[in-house]
């Protein structure tokens, strides 16, 4: 039962300090003086990365050069010098795979040598994690409506991530109702009624402050009474770590998944610029919702997205789908050895 | 104060002490161990390099000190070289002498410039300005109206036009100096750094706007990307400093230490949730520990302060110094924790917890927080009141009525005798108090014969800092009228 003394512990910080304030007591900490000047600019010259003239990462692969070909000219060996390992380390933590992937990787390195080459044996290693099932499914029980529901923290790209998939789901011959289940950020209803006019899709909106589980809920209900193929929810940004947030999330997927709604895609969306935070996201989100995937988003920028790796092999969820610009189109389902090239071409 | 890393540093502690320096082979070692704490806060390579080799030139050939172990004196340095990166030159926000001062938002899709933007603008109406925003953000579906909404809500006029983002900045500003608004901030659309037609178009707003002020957006989660991002915007706009958002989250923010270590110029504001008062001066040393993994106590004490209901809080402190604590002020006191988030998220922002406490705390479930709910609860207020008085036969009533065992009923009780005779003794004197909660924890699981993970009986030296660390200390810099703020550079 450790969590009564962390809860305790919280408590006393708390009361300690709403204590100590109301006494007035207070002492400024001293810090001893800077010494040593400090210039202005850390880090003048940033280790440079390839200008991209395109967008697609398929073309972007074709002509993916840098510091990964340091890790391809390292020769074939059975035992690898710590330099050798320090260019794989490199290159992997400039990835965003993280710490804990990044040593896995090397403590593979360190005991089975490279026979075939460092950057075959690195690619390898990373897509032995990444071997989730990735297929989506878009039908639910007979007589019940699927649901396909967003969630991610705030500015991922779940809106933007609906309209292209509605697009997709819309060109399978499917006929698609948004859900507008962002309640709480301005405007966000108009944001998805904008995608809706331009994928042909129906949508249920409410006002602002309404609740989300209702619009949901009256979705799902205009999809059965309509005869739409499948509903796709989109829900408010939240962050990770706040049990009220995530509590809301879970009363929003359950009221999705009652009859004769059925939630059979629960998608968490990604940045691929987000660091090591990406992980604890994927871990709470998971918790609350049930996240069956993740559509990775903004692989078009310079970020890589990384951490991904850590997140299906640790908690099991594939990525299914990856954004890749602002565009109806730039969506395009994941492909680990594509990821996997493109992760190690920074 | 530096608990968590200075645990990776006890091995540094004694064998050094008599020779009074640091060699270069500990050195070696305890950077090493910095690489990795930064490394795991997201900060990027290169700036870890290059910070790394600013520390080690403050310490090499450094006399030791005294007082300090040679851990405690590596962990000082850092700490004071995070500082001094972070907070750098801090900005002086004056006002153009021929209003209105411009103010130009750039960055990624995502960062939440256009809350920002927003934030912004209810900042400078609260230094006594009238601020104008413009909505250029004319790329993402319903970017207008989302500012809109906003401004309305804080009282704030939007310029918007549907032509193109150029036109609309220039003309906002040539509104804004009709309507006689003394600050204009301009929202931007989000943009990768490599799309070359849309860095271009930046540029042009700048060039048509002049702005005084042009602040990068960047997101407190961001990896390793944030000095590609940082720099691409730097060169196109020649930037002024940073916003730094949702440091709300429980990320470490290492890519704060990135951003500003390549651009060099001062993160101004942080931006620390959805609502628009969420935002304030951004304080370096708050970050600095918080990227170390040594807490960021302060906001930590902000979120309980917003979630927290002061008076409850306060009663059962008092209850608790004086050794009157009971188990209904444990249950308000829960209640009153579980409403500021998850207790593995909170955990991150405490200071001195070891990482092995931190994934306990990050898998305790929330069942288990309701089993200690339902127990207390199945008592009656005097049972919670004196709970000297639950024998057998009431133990195996509240066993029944919260749906757990009797076992669980007893672990519970004999753990709150245990915290109840360490409060007291707290409350006796009360300078022990921070050492003795550590104690507390691990005596009662010495009592349970459990162990507890490492690092909690560092708690108590952090909760002594916490307690000591006045805030608010921008409040005193936010002069109602009148021309410069400051961001303190020490609080
Ligand atoms: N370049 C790029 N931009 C994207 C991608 N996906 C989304 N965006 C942009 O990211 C920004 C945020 O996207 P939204 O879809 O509004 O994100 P959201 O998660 O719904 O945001 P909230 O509802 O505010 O939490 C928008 O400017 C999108 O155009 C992508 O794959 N690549
Ligand atoms: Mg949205």
């Amino acid at each position: 039962m450790i969590a009564l003394y962390i809860v305790l512990a919280i408590v006393v910080v708390a009361a300690l300090v709403i204590v100590v304030r109301r006494r007035g007591r207070r002492r400024v900490p001293q810090l001893a003086p800077p010494r040593a000047a400090m210039p202005e600019v850390l880090v003048t010259e940033v280790t440079s990365m390839p200008s991209l003239t395109t967008v697609r990462l398929e073309e972007r692969l074709a002509t993916s050069r840098g510091v990964f070909d340091r890790v391809r000219s390292l020769s074939p060996s059975d035992h690898l010098s710590e330099e050798q390992l320090a260019v794989v380390e490199e290159v992997l933590l400039r990835s965003d795979v993280g710490l804990t992937t990044a040593n896995a990787v090397l403590e593979e390195l360190r005991s089975h040598g490279a026979p075939d080459g460092v950057a075959a044996a690195v690619r390898e290693i990373l897509l032995s994690s990444l071997s989730g099932d990735r297929t989506t499914s878009a039908e639910a029980d007979e007589g019940r409506v699927p649901v396909w529901l967003f969630v991610g923290v705030n500015g991922v790209g779940k809106t933007t991530t609906i309209g292209k998939l509605a697009k997709r789901n819309h060109d399978a011959g499917r006929s698609v109702l948004l859900a507008a289940g962002d309640t709480f950020r301005a405007a966000a209803a108009d944001q998805l009624e904008q995608w809706a006019t331009r994928t042909d899709s129906g949508i249920v909106r409410a006002n602002e402050g309404a609740d989300p589980g209702s619009v949901v809920h009256d979705a799902i209900g205009r999809a059965s009474a309509k005869g739409f193929d499948i509903v796709l929810a989109d829900t408010a940004g939240r962050r990770a770590n706040s049990t009220n947030l995530l509590d809301e999330l879970s009363k929003v997927r359950r009221v999705a998944d009652r009859a004769p709604g059925q939630v059979v895609e629960t998608l968490l969306v990604l940045d691929a610029t987000t660091g090591q935070n990406a992980l604890s996201q994927a871990q709470e989100f998971l918790a609350a919702s049930g996240v069956t995937g993740i559509v990775l988003t903004k692989l078009d920028g310079t970020a890589r997205g990384g951490i991904v790796i850590a997140i299906e092999r640790d908690l099991g969820v594939p990525v299914k789908f990856v954004g890749v610009g602002e565009g109806v189109d730039d969506l395009i389902v994941f492909d680990p050895e594509e990821f996997v090239d493109s992760l190690l071409s920074t | 104060m530096f608990d968590a890393l200075s645990e990776r540093f006890e091995r540094l502690n004694t064998s050094l002490r008599s020779r009074g320096r640091l060699s270069d082979v500990d050195l070696d070692q305890a950077l090493a161990d910095v690489r990795l704490a930064l490394l795991e806060a997201d900060v990027e390579l290169g700036v870890v390099r290059a910070f790394l080799d600013a520390v080690r030139e403050r310490l090499s050939g450094e006399a030791l000190s005294q007082s300090l172990s040679p851990g405690q004196q590596v962990i000082k340095a850092v700490h004071e070289q995070l500082i001094e990166v972070l907070g750098g030159t801090p900005l002086k926000v004056t006002y153009a002498s021929k209003p209105p001062t411009v103010v130009l938002l750039a960055g990624l899709q995502g960062a939440g410039k256009t809350t920002a933007a927003a934030k912004l603008a209810a900042w400078f109406k609260q230094q006594g300005r009238q601020p104008y925003l413009v909505a250029a953000d004319l790329q993402r579906p319903a970017a207008v109206e989302q500012l809109r909404v906003l401004a309305e809500q804080i009282g704030v006029g939007v310029y918007s036009e549907n032509s193109n983002p150029v036109e609309v900045a220039r003309k906002g500003v040539a509104e804004a100096a009709r309507l006689g608004r003394d600050v204009v901030i301009i929202d931007t659309a989000g943009r990768l750094s490599i799309d070359e037609a849309l860095m271009d178009e930046v540029r042009h707003i700048s060039s048509a706007t002049s702005p005084h002020y042009t602040f990068l957006v960047i997101d407190a989660v961001t990896g390793q990307d944030a000095v590609q991002t940082a720099r691409a915007f730097h060169d196109a706009l020649s930037l002024s400093g940073l916003v730094v958002t949702k440091l709300d989250y429980d990320a470490r923010g290492g890519a704060v230490l990135s951003a500003r270590g390549v651009v060099g110029r001062p993160v101004v504001f942080a931006s620390t949730g959805e609502k628009i008062a969420d935002f304030d001066l951004f304080y370096p040393e708050r970050m600095a520990s918080r990227i170390l993994g040594m807490g960021d106590v302060l906001t930590l004490i902000e979120q309980a302060e917003r979630t927290m209901d002061p008076s409850v809080v306060a009663e059962s402190a008092g209850r608790m110094m004086s050794g009157t604590f009971t188990l209904d002020d444990f249950l308000a006191q829960l209640n009153q924790v579980r409403k500021m988030g998850s207790l593995g998220g909170l955990m991150k922002l405490m200071p001195g917890v070891s990482k092995e406490m931190r994934t306990a705390a990050s898998n305790v479930d929330e069942g288990e927080l309701n089993r200690v709910e339902a127990i207390v609860r199945s008592m009656t207020p005097k049972e919670r009141r004196d709970p000297n008085i639950i024998d057998g036969s009431r133990r195996t009533r509240i066993a029944k009525g919260s749906a757990t065992s009797v076992s669980a009923v007893n672990q519970l009780l004999k753990q709150f005798g245990e915290m109840r005779k360490m409060m007291r003794q707290m409350g006796n004197g009360a300078p022990a108090m921070p050492a003795g909660m550590g104690r507390m924890a691990s005596l009662a699981a010495k009592a349970r014969s459990e162990s507890l993970p490492a690092g909690f009986e560092a708690l108590g030296a952090g909760m002594a800092s916490a307690a000591s660390a006045p805030r608010g200390g921008g409040s005193k810099n936010k002069k109602k009228k009148g021309g410069r703020v400051t961001p303190p550079k020490q609080r």
